[in-house]
């Protein structure tokens, strides 16, 4: 193809928080909810914290709406710590979002875990300086996310239950969408497209390099350090882990414990030693015990 | 001439496009995890990610003491970002922090501000002619402090970016993150005299 790739295109703004994606790479990126937790997390070797009022384990329990956190708490976590602090808006919050970007926040997540704010759209990013992840469940929904502007995808697995099975089923799906794509003819690309509700240029770009143009993360139900080598084995190029830390035992020994799972995920032995004498992990939810209208995955369009 | 064998530190981090411009340059890329990978590699890139993370790994897994040892006997390391870090006497924003302790500079971290204040720039470098080599600052590292042992290659704003001293290379930027693999070639070349 002689014409540049969709991702070649993009802005230097876009370019440089793809970027810091990138630099975050093979880490982990911890819930937390109050500057001790988030030292605990840079400690353990995080290479970023999402700052929170409460884990999705708790939103989860106290039901109600889940909105943006208190920027006092955010702010003292910025302080507390160096490594990049994250921080999380409702779907279509703009002003969420636009109130985050003037904290200097390093990535703003849109995520189905708080409560919607926008039942239709969600927040156009490109406009914004502040780089955005977004969930997903399949290659569709990453690419409309991408098209909005999202520098970074994250599968979004079923926050709060430390139950793995959903976080494998969207990163299997998702995998399975791109290899479809790249054996797909052109031919057929935009039928897909439709199909998929997803841009056709951003097809053809998957089409040639068998990949998203944005680092693929994975979230949602991780508890273990198996469970966090598994979405690395199975192509996650990071792990957000919510829950599973603070509602476990012993948070410190856990956290260290998964930063390095991540790093050796197919190092089976080193896993061993590495998952050692954790303390119980958090108890969890089964998935199959959540009525539809209690899972936050299906949240986002 | 055989195949430059460089390795890459893949504890965590920005390796991924390390791999792909060195690959762009036809070098044999190894992936270092281990203490043992340091023996058949001809040099080695640390990369951007968080200095912290990566520092625990070093220590965790008895890689840092090898590690800087092989530096010291001659083995050619590139850091950038996190790496530049990761190569200096010491942080002066986070005395705390530990370092290789290899080159004679001091750095404070994330001194150009947040991800918001990331940015782009052009650079003139000792020893690369043609057009200005693009650069990517991420929440980078700035050097505060500086040996005349240390060879400035490139500066911006004032303040050094890119350095040499003996068989160590360091830069506060990423030229990973840009087509242009001046900069890597550069790398390459110092590995194979």
């Amino acid at each position: 193809m002689s014409e540049k790739l969709w991702s070649q295109r993009q802005s230097a703004q876009w370019k440089k928080n793809v970027g810091l994606a990138e630099m975050l790479k093979g880490g982990v990126i911890m819930d937390v909810v109050n500057a001790e937790q988030a030292r605990i997390a840079e400690e353990a070797g995080a290479a970023a914290v999402m700052a929170l009022e409460r884990v999705p384990a708790d939103i989860r329990q106290d039901g109600g709406v889940a909105r943006m956190s208190d920027p006092k708490m955010i702010k003292e976590i910025q302080e507390a710590v160096s490594i990049p602090v994250m921080a999380k808006v409702r779907i279509g919050h703009i002003v969420e979002a636009k109130i985050l970007q003037s904290m200097e926040v390093d990535f703003i997540d849109e995520s189905e875990v708080l409560t919607p704010a926008d039942d239709q759209y969600h927040i156009y990013k490109h406009d914004y300086s502040v780089p955005f992840v977004c969930g997903c469940r399949n290659l569709g929904e990453a690419l409309r996310r991408i098209g909005e502007g999202a520098t970074m995808i994250r599968t979004k697995g079923e926050a709060g239950t430390g139950d793995i099975i959903e976080a494998v089923r969207h990163m299997r799906t998702l995998k399975e969408g791109i290899r479809k794509i790249q054996n797909m003819p052109n031919a057929e690309l935009m039928t897909e497209a439709k199909d998929l509700g997803a841009p056709f240029e951003l097809l053809q770009e998957i089409k040639e390099t068998g990949k998203l143009p944005v680092p693929n993360f994975s979230a949602g139900g991780v508890a273990t350090p198996a469970d966090a080598a598994l979405m690395m084995e199975l192509g996650a190029e990071s792990v957000f882990v919510g829950s599973g830390i603070f509602k476990s035992d012993n948070p410190r020994r856990r956290a260290k414990a998964i930063v390095e799972a991540v790093t050796y995920y197919d190092d089976y032995k080193k896993l061993a030693e590495i998952s050692e004498d954790l303390g119980a992990p958090m108890t969890g939810i089964n998935c199959d015990d959540l009525a539809d209208n209690e899972k936050f995955a299906g949240r986002g369009w | 001439m055989n195949k430059l064998k460089i390795g890459v530190l893949t504890l965590q981090g920005g390796f991924d496009k390390h791999i792909e411009s060195l690959v762009k340059l036809g070098a044999d890329v190894v992936k270092v995890r281990e203490a043992v990978t340091l023996e058949s590699i001809d040099g080695l890139i640390i990369p951007g990610g968080e200095s912290t993370t990566i520092i625990r790994l070093l220590k965790n897994f008895n890689i840092y003491d090898s590690l800087r040892q092989k530096i010291i006997e001659g083995l050619p390391v590139f850091g950038t970002c996190a790496g530049m870090i990761l190569l200096s006497g010491g942080i002066t924003s986070h005395e705390d922090q530990e370092t290789l302790k290899l080159m004679n500079y001091k750095v404070s971290r994330n001194d150009y501000g947040r991800q918001i204040d990331s940015f782009d720039a052009e650079l003139s470098i000792k020893g690369l002619d043609g057009s200005p080599v693009p650069a990517v600052f991420i929440r980078a590292p700035r050097i505060t402090e500086i040996s005349e042992t240390v060879e400035i290659l490139s500066e911006f704003e004032g303040s050094p970016v890119m350095v040499r001293e003996k068989n160590m290379l360091a830069a506060s930027f990423h030229p990973e993150l840009t087509d242009d693999i001046r900069v890597h070639s550069l790398f390459l070349s110092m590995v194979s005299s």
